[in-house]
């Protein structure tokens, strides 16, 4: 049973991945990495990280993807569709990237066990019980250096963001 | 029960997608939007170790890498709005000004 689920949402995500790629439309691209990291939070409900696949929801599609739609909005984006979408390098960048893919999806599937030894077959189940607690205790006693270094990027990136934004004020002036 | 491979596969498929939009397209959001599908793929692979272990180190740096892409969009769009003012083209095959 879970495995039919896994299966059906790695390939609904694997699908919209592709179409996020592939699409000339910007806004469709990014309606279908929504639809991608839906399915990613499924496999977090899986892989029993009900935390995370909440954090998912709320930060990707939320935040992050309502600034990306934001953002193709404000810019008028939609013109770039009648151009050449790819670069000339795109059969070169093809062959190298299949060729990796086969590389590490081979290396995975074939020596497994080989290449990690302590790797336990199937899960256990005593993760989870406690998920919630036991992931913010750690957060703030053991990675609190962590917690705190993300907070002090976060504010670095708010105000990164604003001074490159907000163009130059005295250009803007005499253009009006 | 789904075994680890998959869930490793699964995170190397999509990353790999978004390996090819980084190097094959030429609009900038489209960049930026690949870029978000490698952090999931790795997000992926981490949680699915995490699990497998029985530790939830991994879950935390899952939330890390979340941060991170946070403000990395953050600071990506930033830059594609400026571009935008001043070129009028998001087209990363005309913004040379630093490749030579």
């Amino acid at each position: 049973m879970e495995l039919l689920f896994f299966y059906i949402f790695a390939g609904v995500a694997i699908g919209s991945a592709v179409l996020v790629v592939t699409n000339k439309n910007v806004l469709h691209a990014a309606l279908f990495l929504i639809l991608t990291f839906f399915c990613v939070s499924a496999i977090y409900v899986i892989l029993r990280a009900e935390f995370l696949a909440a954090i998912q929801i709320l930060l990707y599609v939320g935040a992050i993807m309502a600034l990306f739609i934001f953002t193709i909005l404000l810019i008028n984006v939609m013109q770039a569709q009648f151009l050449r979408q790819f670069h000339g390098q795109r059969s070169l960048a093809a062959i190298l990237v299949v060729a990796l893919a086969a590389e590490t999806i081979f290396l995975l599937l074939s020596d497994f066990r080989g290449s990690f030894p302590l790797m336990p077959e199937m899960p256990s189940e005593t993760l989870g019980k406690a998920g919630l607690q036991t992931l913010s205790n750690l957060l703030l006693t053991d990675y609190l250096l962590l917690f705190e270094v993300a907070s002090v990027l976060l504010l670095a990136a708010l105000i990164g963001a604003v001074v490159l934004a907000r163009g130059n004020i005295a250009t803007a002036d005499r253009r009006r | 029960m789904v075994p680890l491979s998959h869930y490793l596969t699964l995170g190397a498929i999509i990353f790999f997608i978004g390996v090819w939009g980084v190097l094959t397209r030429r609009n900038a959001v489209i960049i930026l939007l690949s870029i978000e599908l490698m952090f999931n793929a790795v997000n992926i692979t981490v949680v699915a170790f995490s699990r497998f272990l029985d530790q939830f180190t991994g879950q935390i740096f899952a939330i890390l890498v979340i941060t991170v892409a946070a403000a990395e969009a953050t600071i990506g769009l930033a830059i594609v709005i400026s571009l935008y003012r001043g070129r009028e083209s998001l087209n990363v095959d005309e913004i040379n000004l630093l490749k030579w």
